[in-house]
C-alpha cells in the first residue's frame, strides 16, 4: 500500500517537473513541490530531483540544507510551532518553548516518536498583538501562558493519530 | 453595481475568531431589511488590534472598535439604515498623528477587487508615468526624495537612473518582499491589503528603467499576501495593466512571484537574487551592484514592498507634494509595525520627523500595565536601542543613524523595565549567529563568540576584560563581514552596551541581573512568614527540588531548582519571590 502511495507521489512530482517552461533555476520551486506532495525531503526525493534537474545531487542537498523550510525529517501529524520573533520574546515565548520542550520530551526540529507532535520555533508570523503565539497545525494560539501548554497538547493527544 | 456604503469588517489574524460571525451577522441584517447597496468587504489590519474587532463605514469613516457580533443589529439598524452613529462603540481618534500614503488603501478597499482600487485612482498614475518621457518619470522620483524602505534608505530615483542607464537586452524589477525582520509585518499587511499598488509601483519603475519583467521575491510562510497578489496580477493581466502593449503605449511588463525558503539572509539583494536562481541563497560582493549585473547577470532593479507603494502616489500627486512631508533628508512617511509592551500594538504610518515620544505615547497609548519605558529597538537585529533621553528626537534615517540604530525596515519593539538589555542583546544575536549563511569568517565565527561572550555576562561568569572584548570583537566584525547581515550584527550589542553600561556592570560585578530575567542570576526563595504548607509548589515543581511537611514553611533546593518559576506562578499566597 504505501509502496504505491510513493509511487503516486513521484509520479505526480514527475509530471510537475515536466510542466516547467523553464528549468534554469527552478530548483527552489520544484523543492517546494516536493515538500508539498511529501510532506518532507528525505534522500531519495532529493536524488529523484537532482536526476530530473540534470544537476548534482550535492546541490539539491546544499540548497536543503540552507533554507530553514526545508525539512529532511518528516513534522508530526500536528506540528507545533512557537514563535520567537522579538514581539513574542519579549512576551516570555521562551518559556513557552521550554515547556513544549519539556512536556513533549523532544528538542526543536525533532517528532515525538507516536507521530504526533514535532516542534519548531518560528520568526514572526505577523500576529504580535497576541504574543505569544504558538500555532500548531493551522491554528493560531495566542497569549499562550506555561500553563495553558498541558491542556492545549492533550486536546490533541485526544484527537489521536487518526 | 454601485454601493452606497461599505463596511469593512476586520478579518486579519489579530482581530481573531469574531470577526466572521461580524460580517455574517451583518450581512443576515442587511438581507432581513432588504438593503442590497451596502457591501460587506474583508479587510485588512486597521492597526488597533487593541481595540479591535474594528469595523468600519465608509464613506461616513466611522470606526467602530471592540464590536461583538451581537453589536451588529444596533449599526445596521441605527446606522446603515437610519444614518444614526451608533456612538458607544465608536473609536476615539487617537490616531491623528498618522498619515497615510502607503497604507492609503489598506483596509479601505477589498484588496481582491480591482475595481475597488481603480476607483482609487488606481492605476492613474501608470497612464500618467506612460505619457511622460521615461527620464521625465525618474526625475519625478528623484525630485520626491523618496528613499528605499527596505532598510538602507538608499535614494530610490537614483537607483533607477542607474540601472536605466545600464545597456542590456535584458532588465530586471524586482521587489523584495521577504521581510525577515523577527516582529515585522509592514510589507505584508501592503501585500494584503493593497496588492495593486505594488504592482502599479513595479510598473511605473519597469517602464522608467526599461525592463519588461518583473519579479517579487516573498516568503512561503506568507500564504494569504500569496494569494491576494497572485490573484492581483491575474486581474492586472485581464485589464490590460500587464501583459503586451499596456495602454496602448508599446510597453510591455510582466510579473512572477518567486519564494524564499526561510532565510533572513536572502532579504539582501544579492542573495535574494542567487536564492531566485535557485542557489543557497550566499551573498555576494558588491560591487558589482544589481543594478549592473543581478539576476541571470543582467542589470536589476531591487526595491522593497513599501517603496514601490510610495511610487504611485508620487506620480499622481507631484514630487512636490511628496517631499513637503518629512524632514530635510528623509521625506514622505514611514510604516512601523508597533510591538512589544505596548497598548496598542499594530500597523502605523507616520510621517518622517516624529518623535518617539508622540508615537509611544499618543499612537501607542504607553506602556502596557502602566510600566516605565525602558527603550525601543527600531532596525530588528541590525538596529540598535533608543531610550528615554531620545524620545524627543524626531524619526528619520539619519537620526537614527546618528544614535548607533537605523530605520531599518520598520519593526519598533517597546521594551519596559522588565526586560534586561544584555538578554535583549542576546535574543537578537542568537537571530543572526542562527541566519549566518556562513560564507565568511568575521560573521559565521564572530558572530558566534560574541554570542558566548554574551552568554557568559548573563550566566553572571563574566569579567570586565570580557566587556572590552566584546566591544573590540564587535568593532572587527563591522569591519570586516561581507554583507549587511554580518556588518550589523554587533549594532545590538553596542548600542545596550552604550547605553545600559550600568546593568553590564551589575551582571559582571554582582553577578545579578537588575530586572530578574537572566535565568542563571536569579534564585526563587520561599518566604517563610508566608509561606502557609499548602504544598501546591511541590507538585508543580518538575525536578523535585521543593522540600517541607504540610502546614509548615517549605524550602527550595537552590542546586536542583533550574528556575522555571512554576512555583512562582502557582503559589497563591505571594510568599515565592525572586532575587
Ligand atoms: C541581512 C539583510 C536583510 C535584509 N532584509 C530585507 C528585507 O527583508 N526586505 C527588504 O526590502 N530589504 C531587505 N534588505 C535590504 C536589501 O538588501 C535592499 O537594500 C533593499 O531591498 C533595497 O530596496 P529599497 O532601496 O527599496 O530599500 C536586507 C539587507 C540585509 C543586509
Ligand atoms: S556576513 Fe554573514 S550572512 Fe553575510 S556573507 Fe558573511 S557569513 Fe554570510
Ligand atoms: S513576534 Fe510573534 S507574532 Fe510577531
Amino acid at each position: 500500500m504505501k509502496h504505491v502511495k510513493m509511487e503516486s507521489y513521484f509520479s505526480r512530482l514527475e509530471s510537475f517537473i515536466d510542466s516547467l517552461e523553464d528549468k534554469k533555476g527552478s530548483l527552489i520551486t520544484v523543492l517546494h513541490k516536493a515538500q508539498d506532495i511529501f510532506g518532507y525531503l528525505p534522500e531519495e526525493v532529493q536524488s529523484f530531483v537532482a536526476k530530473k534537474l540534470g544537476i548534482p545531487r550535492s546541490k539539491v542537498y546544499g540548497v536543503v540544507t540552507f533554507y530553514s523550510f526545508f525539512t529532511m525529517t518528516p513534522k508530526g501529524k500536528y506540528p507545533i510551532s512557537v514563535c520567537l520573533g522579538t514581539a513574542c520574546y519579549v512576551r516570555g515565548a521562551a518559556k513557552l518553548l521550554d515547556e513544549f520542550k519539556r512536556k513533549l520530551e523532544i528538542d526543536i526540529g525533532q517528532t515525538t516518536k507516536d507521530g504526533l507532535f514535532s516542534l519548531d520555533g518560528l520568526r514572526c508570523v505577523g500576529a504580535c498583538s497576541l504574543a505569544p503565539v504558538v500555532i500548531i497545525k493551522d491554528k493560531v494560539y495566542g497569549k499562550v501562558t506555561v500553563d495553558m501548554v498541558e491542556k492545549i497538547i492533550s486536546e490533541y493527544k485526544a484527537l489521536g493519530v487518526v | 453595481m454601485s454601493y452606497q456604503r461599505y463596511c469593512l469588517v476586520c478579518n486579519s489574524s489579530k482581530c481573531g475568531h469574531y470577526s466572521k460571525a461580524i460580517a455574517d451577522n451583518i450581512k443576515h441584517y442587511l438581507r432581513e431589511n432588504n438593503i442590497k447597496d451596502i457591501k460587506v468587504v474583508m479587510t485588512e489590519c486597521f492597526g488597533l488590534c487593541k481595540q479591535g474587532p474594528i469595523v468600519k463605514i465608509m464613506p461616513d469613516n466611522i470606526v467602530y472598535s471592540g464590536v461583538k457580533p451581537m453589536d451588529t443589529k444596533e449599526i445596521v439598524e441605527k446606522h446603515l439604515i437610519n444614518g444614526e452613529v451608533v456612538s458607544r462603540l465608536v473609536h476615539e481618534n487617537k490616531k491623528s498623528k498618522q498619515l497615510k500614503i502607503v497604507l492609503r488603501n489598506c483596509g479601505f478597499i477589498d484588496p481582491e477587487n480591482i475595481d475597488d482600487y481603480i476607483e482609487k485612482d488606481g492605476y492613474f498614475a501608470l497612464a500618467k508615468a506612460l505619457k511622460m518621457s521615461r527620464m521625465d518619470v525618474i526625475n519625478e522620483i528623484k525630485l520626491s526624495g523618496l528613499r528605499g524602505r527596505g532598510g538602507g534608505g538608499f535614494p530610490t530615483g537614483l537607483k533607477w537612473e542607474y540601472a536605466y542607464k545600464q545597456n542590456s537586452d535584458q532588465k530586471y524589477v524586482v521587489c523584495n518582499a521577504d521581510e525577515g525582520d523577527p516582529g515585522a509585518f509592514m510589507d505584508r499587511s501592503v501585500l494584503e491589503g493593497d496588492p495593486h499598488s505594488v504592482i502599479e509601483g513595479m510598473l511605473i519603475c519597469g517602464y522608467a528603467i526599461g525592463s519588461n519583467k518583473g519579479l517579487v521575491y516573498t516568503r512561503a510562510e506568507y500564504p494569504l499576501a500569496v494569494k491576494r497578489l497572485s490573484k492581483a496580477i491575474k486581474d492586472a493581466r485581464e485589464y490590460g495593466f500587464l501583459g503586451n502593449n499596456i495602454m496602448g503605449s508599446g510597453f510591455n511588463f510582466d510579473i512572477e512571484i518567486k519564494y524564499g525558503a526561510g532565510a533572513f539572509v536572502c532579504g539582501e539583494e544579492t542573495a535574494l537574487i542567487r536564492s531566485m536562481e535557485g542557489e543557497r541563497g550566499e551573498p555576494t560582493s558588491k560591487p558589482p551592484y544589481p543594478a549592473e549585473s543581478g539576476y541571470w547577470d543582467k542589470p536589476t532593479n531591487v526595491n522593497n514592498v513599501e517603496t514601490f507603494a510610495n511610487v504611485p502616489v508620487i506620480i499622481n500627486k507631484g514630487a512636490n507634494w511628496f517631499n513637503k512631508i518629512g524632514t530635510e533628508k528623509s521625506k514622505g512617511t514611514k510604516v512601523f509595525a508597533l510591538a512589544g509592551k505596548i497598548n496598542n500594538v499594530g500597523l502605523i504610518e507616520v510621517p518622517m520627523g516624529i518623535t518617539l515620544r508622540e508615537i509611544i505615547f499618543d499612537i501607542g497609548g504607553g506602556i502596557k500595565d502602566g510600566k516605565r519605558f525602558k527603550a525601543v529597538q527600531t532596525g530588528g537585529p541590525s538596529g540598535g536601542c533608543l531610550t528615554e533621553k531620545d524620545l524627543d528626537t524626531p524619526i528619520d534615517y539619519d537620526t537614527l543613524l546618528a544614535k548607533g540604530s537605523m530605520m531599518g525596515s520598520g519593526g519598533m519593539i517597546v521594551m519596559d523595565e522588565d526586560d534586561c538589555m544584555v538578554a535583549v542583546a542576546k535574543f537578537y544575536l542568537e537571530f543572526t549567529v542562527d541566519e549566518s549563511c556562513g560564507k565568511c569568517t568575521p560573521c559565521r565565527v564572530g558572530n558566534k563568540r560574541l554570542y558566548e561572550l554574551l552568554e557568559k555576562v548573563t550566566s553572571g561568569k563574566a569579567t570586565f576584560s570580557d566587556l572590552d572584548k566584546i566591544k573590540n570583537l564587535s568593532n572587527v566584525i563591522k569591519d570586516t563581514a561581507l554583507c549587511g547581515l554580518g556588518q550589523t550584527a554587533p549594532n545590538p550589542v553596542l548600542s545596550t552596551i552604550t547605553n545600559f553600561w550600568d546593568e553590564y556592570v551589575a551582571h559582571v560585578n554582582e553577578k545579578s541581573c537588575p530586572s530578574g530575567q537572566c535565568k542563571e542570576l536569579i534564585r526563587y526563595i520561599i518566604d517563610h512568614n508566608k509561606c502557609v504548607g499548602c504544598t501546591a509548589c511541590v507538585r508543580v515543581c518538575p525536578v523535585y527540588a521543593i522540600s517541607g511537611k504540610v502546614r509548615e514553611p517549605h524550602t527550595i533546593d537552590q542546586d536542583k531548582c533550574i528556575k522555571c518559576g512554576a512555583c512562582y506562578n502557582t503559589c497563591k499566597f505571594d510568599a515565592i519571590y525572586k532575587k
